[in-house]
């Protein structure tokens, strides 16, 4: 008898456990959630946070229950701060993997290199990183800060602080170049003059010549956006050369934390507009920071990117559960509706529905002789409002194109 | 603004140029221009270099001798490679592109993960002095000493010690030289080792003035292959006048239009030289000797 009473019963058995598992899976079908992050090559110094502040998110929000009782699976890929590999794992996790949404990319280059794959997929992407603004694309949420928050902050406070002369010294991309035509645009409209320009090639480490190049030129203060670790040689190299000019940025300290990397004072008077960093003095950011550390205990630094991408997680939550759906029209008419906040380590923040970018809190660091943070000023509640003045509205049409203020959007 | 300043700042910008090139060729110049190994891990020795500088130095080592013992750490290294991976492909040099890039992409991805993504410099001695209207960096001037000292160094070793004609004789007819009792494998890696600590004395140099990242070897790399191979096969008549005509062209194009226009005109500098002398810089100048 036994033997095939036995595989009788292990036949019984196999089917059971089958149909059980079956029966939790549905219940608990997983959100899919894909990462494409760079954790290594150029940019990884800056973004293995961003890495870390989804997995900090997402282990808080499976703990609560996930989203709508469904839990929240990372489907991550390191994308070696190669703009072909962002291509490779976006039609990877959009086809292969079929995600629900994906967070993806720290340079804009990378970011238009997978863009046109999302929109010719129909996926949804978040790009969680502060950027050189105008992107006006259904497919895409932004969550990082835009030239309207970072520089009509910044540039006014400069010019009106040490003068009205400016250099500006940008990384040699689609970011750095259309950074540099919104700071012309801004000293322009504050009846300033720019002293010079210079742009960096990616990769380029040695700034002697550039150094005195801005000697040169006799600026008041020197608008820095450079990007990536190489170009970081530069505030050792001026500071050792004894340039001795206040910095204004975008994208230093708040994403690759110079102040902690370089020997003060390298970075003295640096002013960086950001909407979050590590040293935000006030009860959410601490309890964001101690959170973090708990984690990840030997992180270097909690920037800006690592806030964005926290937030965001948490605002994909809202939305799918508000929508009842991970399907982007779904989403996007609750995003419609004009009422998606939350109350972020940085303050509150709120999707502005006609560019799908955000409202934040924008804060002025300004760095230390001893490379300590200071916040001279703090802006609440900025909103991304240029692409709106200038007639992008997703909710009524959706270009899914990049704008900038020598191209915007045709008028109808 | 007088003759004077401006003569000084194209000669320092020439020098920083000159002393940036010769760096970070003369490591490659020895393992690629005078072994025919392409070496694609250079750019890692000298990270190699550059982080155990900087961690003696985090230790309190000072800076001199933090310098120094990034380059014989790099050596060391080298030695290792080199009687591991390297010493079985020296007749196959196709081989050892792929077995050296492999080697740069463990040597990044294994600092990233075991070291993280960033070490904190250690910040640039000396201050700066200043000319006219500009001021300049003190230790760009070291770096252009130390640059003319290596070549010079180089000179001395391969022309006027025995362990300089013995490698020279190996390189040139290997059977010939072991036919004469020397030990050619021994030479092979000696030779290899030289090389790989000059790149780690590359990084130990600019240590101090670079950020400090797994990846920071790939700045050098660029510059590296373009003066070797303008250079030619010797290492000091090829490097020396290769270093200065590019810091020309470099520093030249930098100053007027910009650090893109000086990446480009150095790759021109390249395609130029090979269509005009394939055999380098080196080897015109020795044959027109001969």
């Amino acid at each position: 008898m036994t033997r095939s009473v036995l595989r009788g019963l292990r036949a019984v058995a196999l089917t059971g456990t089958l149909v059980l598992a079956a029966g939790a899976a549905f219940a608990a079908d997983p959100i899919k959630l894909g990462v494409l992050e760079d954790q290594s090559g150029d940019f990884a110094a800056a973004t293995i946070g961003k890495v870390h502040a989804i997995q900090l998110a997402t282990e808080e929000i499976n703990k609560a229950g996930g989203i709508a009782g469904r839990p929240i699976e990372l489907v991550t890929y390191d994308t070696q701060s190669d703009n072909t590999r962002y291509q490779e794992f976006m039609r990877r996790v959009l086809q292969r993997d079929k995600v629900d949404v994906v967070f993806a990319g720290f340079s804009s280059a990378s970011r238009e290199a997978y863009r046109p794959i999302v929109d010719q997929f129909n996926g949804f992407a978040f790009y969680n990183n502060q950027y050189e603004g105008g992107v006006c694309d259904g497919h895409m949420i932004v969550t990082g800060a835009v030239p309207e928050q970072q520089f009509s902050t910044l540039i006014p406070y400069m010019m009106e602080k040490y003068g009205k002369n400016v250099y500006t010294l940008a990384a040699d991309y689609n970011f750095g170049q259309i950074s540099a035509e919104w700071v012309r645009k801004i000293v322009k409209e504050n009846g300033g003059k720019m002293a010079g320009e210079e742009f960096i090639p990616l990769g380029v480490s040695q700034f002697s010549q550039s150094i005195q190049n801005i000697q040169k030129a006799k600026p008041d203060f020197v608008v820095t956006l450079l990007v990536g670790t190489a170009q970081a040689s530069y505030y050792e190299q001026a500071a050792s050369a004894n340039v001795n000019l206040p910095m204004a940025s975008s994208v230093n300290v708040g994403q690759g934390y110079e102040h902690k990397r370089f020997k003060p004072p390298s970075l003295k008077d640096m002013y960086v507009t950001t909407n979050y960093i590590e040293e935000i003095d006030s009860p959410t950011s601490k309890a964001f920071f101690a959170k973090f550390k708990a984690k990840f205990p030997s992180e270097p630094y909690v920037n800006q990117e690592a806030e964005n991408s926290y937030l965001a997680v948490y605002l994909y939550k809202q939305m799918v559960e508000r929508a009842k759906s991970t399907k982007r029209e779904d989403i996007r008419k609750v995003i419609a509706a004009g009422d998606v906040c939350m109350d972020a380590p940085e303050g509150k923040v709120c999707i502005d529905p006609k560019s799908q970018h955000m409202s934040h809190t924008i804060y002025l660091a300004k760095v230390g002789a001893d490379h300590s943070i200071s916040f001279p000023k703090v802006w609440e509640d900025i909103k991304p409002y240029w692409l709106g003045d200038v007639g992008c509205d997703l909710t009524k049409k959706d270009p899914m194109a990049q704008y900038t203020p020598s191209n915007p959007p045709p008028k109808p | 603004m007088d003759i004077a300043t401006l003569a000084f700042s194209a000669l320092y910008q020439f020098g920083d140029a000159f002393a940036f090139l010769v760096l970070s060729a003369c490591g490659l110049a020895v393992i690629f221009g005078m072994m025919g190994v392409i070496n694609l891990a250079h750019g890692e020795f000298i990270m190699c270099g550059a982080y155990v500088t900087a961690s003696t130095a985090h230790v309190g080592l000072p800076l001199p001798l933090a310098i120094l013992s990034g380059a014989i750490v790099a050596a060391l290294v080298g030695a290792l490679v080199e009687l591991v991976v390297i010493r079985h492909l020296y007749d196959r040099p196709l081989d050892t592109i792929v077995a050296t890039w492999g080697l740069s992409l463990i040597a990044t991805q294994g600092t990233l993960i075991m070291v993280g993504s960033t070490m904190a410099g250690v910040g640039t001695p000396f201050g700066s002095f200043q000319v006219g209207a500009y001021s300049y960096s003190i230790y760009r001037l070291v770096l252009f000493a130390s640059a003319l000292g290596v070549l010079g160094g180089l000179y001395a070793l391969f022309n006027w010690t025995r362990f300089g004609v013995l490698a020279r004789a190996t390189i040139q007819v290997p059977h010939m030289a072991a036919a004469l009792g020397v030990d050619t494998r021994l030479i092979y890696s000696l030779t290899f080792a030289c090389g790989a600590g000059l790149a780690g004395l590359a990084g130990g140099l600019y240590a101090p003035t670079m950020t400090l990242v797994p990846t920071m070897g790939a700045t050098f790399i660029m510059e590296a292959f373009v003066t070797v191979v303008i250079g030619g096969a010797d290492v000091f008549l090829g490097t020396a006048p290769a270093g200065a005509v590019l810091a020309v062209v470099k520093s030249g194009l930098t100053s007027w239009q910009g650090q893109l226009f000086g990446q480009i005109g150095l790759l021109v500098a390249v395609i130029i030289v090979v269509r005009i002398l394939p055999k380098g810089i080196s080897g015109f100048l020795l044959r027109e000797r001969t």
